[in-house]
């Protein structure tokens, strides 16, 4: 997976054009970059920086702080584990650990077809159905480990 | 939009809501009100179809803002001051002071030149305690209560540009506010003028990033202006200079869904419910090993048994309680003796725990104290911002210290480092977060020092969490021979006739658990100690962590 930033630019373009306008437009435009590129590498941080007039530094240091951002590659279909106490308490690092070999990565890593990548979440804010799995932006409630399998298959 | 066009919609949607049937909206985590419950902040949530402004009008929508435009500001402010509204995010701070101070400040500096607004107020939907979801279900099922309140509270403090930020965890809520907003607007709810008051305000959204400490107000000041979200040291208070360097009043969701109604029912209506400091109702989430899981709405006041035992149907699996837990990673671990205690938030406050924003985890006999307090203190430490060292620092010396503990590497020392750490990081960290992360230690230290000794002396977790301390027997005289755990175990290490007390292959067995939550007889122990299997497995693996 090569990283191509002309790829999306002129939507990119557009995008900062209309957040400039607004006070605060770094967040809000690293989330849309992030939704149209998938990941901000390097490239797309010195960019954006460039067309905001920030430091890279300030992008760099704000890519890096918040948990929502990243800076690598995802698969195509992110598994969100939650650890917060509700799903912690009621034995989801037992899905975790099952996840993890059904698709033999570490959480934050991705399998090598880029079809899946594992991530552990906080909260996902459906703690009175934990233990919780978020599968892209659909939830999976009550999961037992030996569902996992069946609910991996679902995505293609 | 004057109020008799608003009475107009109310009287044609009213009739539409009745003649529709509601049941076809997800119900979700909210069930119809248990007795006991008092909804204010819920009403409508389950009610009326969140993306329809008219609903919202049917029941009463919008006429508090009516009413609050005919009023003087200080007037407002005085209202929501005698109701004796505090902050619902938290520290429980009064809400109509923060705008009091606020609407000084504004007027205590010139009008801004360059036409910016003069103030700013910033709704705080970065509901990031795990366990509490509260903000998710109003911001979903309500928002327009959200948008009321706060246009509201930006009358009563001078405000003319509001934010509203959300978690980005939360995608149908951020849905729901992007329809929301253009109605209101639309009406001239929001915008220029409203009610022809002369009152301008408008709400933007800002999308959050995934960072905890966000829910401190400085840092959420900073994060919405574009940085790294770093708490700044106070003073200056945002009241004074907040967002952009303008007064700023930043107040949590269920706070503002609050205002609306006091201000069409009045300030006695209000004060009436709850204890003499803490009025009104609270959302609780409950959570962990209870019966009814889920959202619930109670006057302040109530007692822990009341909400766990009478509308939580008590503790799963016929187990003991062993503890509640409040107040999320900044809050404490109560033991039994708490149950019967009145909850405000001063009594939580003097049993060493929170309020916060009202998660409830209950937490049984098989969840290890210590192995808890290690979880909270991986939280605080993944989540602190790193700008003051008692905070970055600290947290990552306790977690060391509790991971040890619970890898049967603990030392009799530990137990003292602990006790000075958390006092030092209580009082020296720069924001709430720092000072708050050491409450789940303190607590369980307090209440439940014999877990700790246990872990450190004898190597062993009595709830048989962690791993390689302990390991499971079965008690012949309470033994069937049912025969249930032999099929369970996934080793096959268990063996008995049929009718004859069953035993366990000790050396060979892996300590999963499977049969001592399989057994309806309570005939399997937890008993200090490793087998061999679980021993050498304890030093391979290692739990993964986020
Ligand atoms: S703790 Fe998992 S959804 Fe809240």
């Amino acid at each position: 997976m090569s990283f191509s930033l002309a790829s999306h630019l002129q939507e990119l373009d557009d995008l900062i054009d209309r957040e400039k306008a607004r006070g605060g437009a770094l967040i809000p435009v690293l989330h849309q970059a992030q939704e149209l590129y998938g990941y901000l590498p390097r490239e797309l941080q010195d960019y954006i920086a460039d067309r905001l007039d920030l430091p890279q530094s300030t992008v760099y240091g704000v890519v890096t702080f918040y948990a929502f951002f990243t800076t690598r590659p995802r698969g195509r279909h992110r598994v969100g584990v939650c650890l917060g106490t509700a799903c912690y308490v009621r034995g989801n690092t037992k899905n975790l650990e099952r996840l993890s070999q059904e698709l033999g990565v570490c959480p934050g890593e991705s399998t090598p077809d880029w079809r899946y990548s594992l991530e552990v979440c906080r909260c996902i804010g459906l703690c009175s159905q934990a233990p919780a799995i978020m599968i892209d932006k659909s939830v999976h409630s009550k999961v037992q480990p030996d569902q996992v399998a069946e609910i991996l298959s679902q995505y293609e | 939009m004057t109020r008799e066009e608003l009475e107009r919609i109310r009287a044609e949607a009213k009739q539409a809501l009745e003649a529709r049937d509601m049941t076809t909206l997800p119900e979700g985590e909210l069930k119809p009100p248990r007795p006991g419950e008092v909804r204010v902040v819920l009403r409508n949530c389950g009610q009326i179809d969140p993306t329809r402004i008219e609903d919202y009008i049917a029941r009463d929508g919008y006429f508090a803002l009516a009413k609050a435009l005919g009023m003087s500001p200080e007037q407002v402010i005085d209202e929501v001051k005698r109701s004796g509204l505090r902050g619902r995010g938290g520290a429980g701070f009064p809400a109509a002071q923060k705008w009091l101070f606020a609407r000084q400040a504004v007027a205590a500096r010139p009008a801004p030149a360059d036409g910016s607004p003069p103030a700013y107020l910033i709704c705080n939907g970065d509901e990031g305690d795990p366990g509490a979801f509260m903000d998710r279900a109003v911001l979903e099922g309500d928002p327009h209560s959200v948008l009321e309140g706060m246009t509201i509270a930006a009358y009563a403090m001078g405000a003319t540009q509001g934010y509203l930020y959300v978690r980005a965890e939360y995608p149908v809520a951020v849905d729901h506010l992007q329809k929301a907003i253009p109605q209101a607007r639309k009406l001239g709810l929001l915008g220029k003028d409203i009610f022809g008051a002369g009152f301008d305000f408008d709400v933007d959204i800002r999308i959050g990033a995934g960072a905890f400490v966000c829910g401190e107000e400085t840092a959420l000041i900073d994060s919405i202006e574009g940085r790294r979200g770093e708490p700044r040291p106070r003073p200056p208070f945002p009241a004074v200079s907040g967002l952009w360097g303008k007064p700023t009043s930043v107040n949590n969701v269920e706070t503002l869904a609050n205002v609306p109604q006091i201000i069409l029912k009045g300030a006695e209506w209000f004060a009436a419910m709850g204890t003499e400091k803490s009025k009104g109702t609270k959302t609780f989430a409950i959570a962990g090993k209870v019966k009814n899981t889920g959202l619930i709405e109670v006057p302040m006041g109530i007692t822990m048994r009341e909400i766990i035992y009478d509308i939580g149907g008590g503790i799963l699996d016929k187990k003991k309680f062993k503890a509640a837990q409040t107040g999320g990673p900044l809050g404490g671990c109560l033991p039994e003796q708490y149950l019967d205690t009145p909850i405000d938030f001063e009594s939580l406050a003097a049993a060493g725990s929170l309020m916060g924003s009202g998660g409830l985890i209950v937490l049984d006999e098989n969840d290890c104290m210590v192995d808890v307090a290690r979880f909270f203190m991986d939280f605080t430490q993944d989540e602190s911002c790193g700008k003051c060292p008692p905070c970055s620092l600290g947290t990552k010396r306790l977690l060391e210290i509790l991971t040890r503990m619970t890898r049967a590497e603990g030392t009799p020392e530990d137990l003292l480092t602990l006790e000075y750490l958390t006092q030092n990081i209580a009082t020296t960290a720069l924001c709430a977060l720092g000072q708050g992360s050491v409450n789940p230690v303190v607590t369980t230290l307090r209440h439940f020092r014999d877990e700790y000794e246990a872990h450190i002396r004898d190597k062993f977790c009595p709830a048989g969490v962690c791993k390689g301390m302990f390991h499971y027997e079965i008690l012949a005289e309470c033994c069937t021979g049912c025969g249930v755990c032999r099929k369970k175990c996934p080793e096959g290490v268990i063996r008995g006739e049929k009718k004859a007390p069953h035993e366990i292959d000790q050396p060979n067995c892996i300590v999963c658990g499977d049969c001592y939550k399989a057994c309806k007889f309570a005939a399997i122990a937890i008993r200090p100690g490793p087998t061999e299997k679980s021993r050498r497995a304890a030093h391979k693996t290692e739990t993964p962590q986020g």
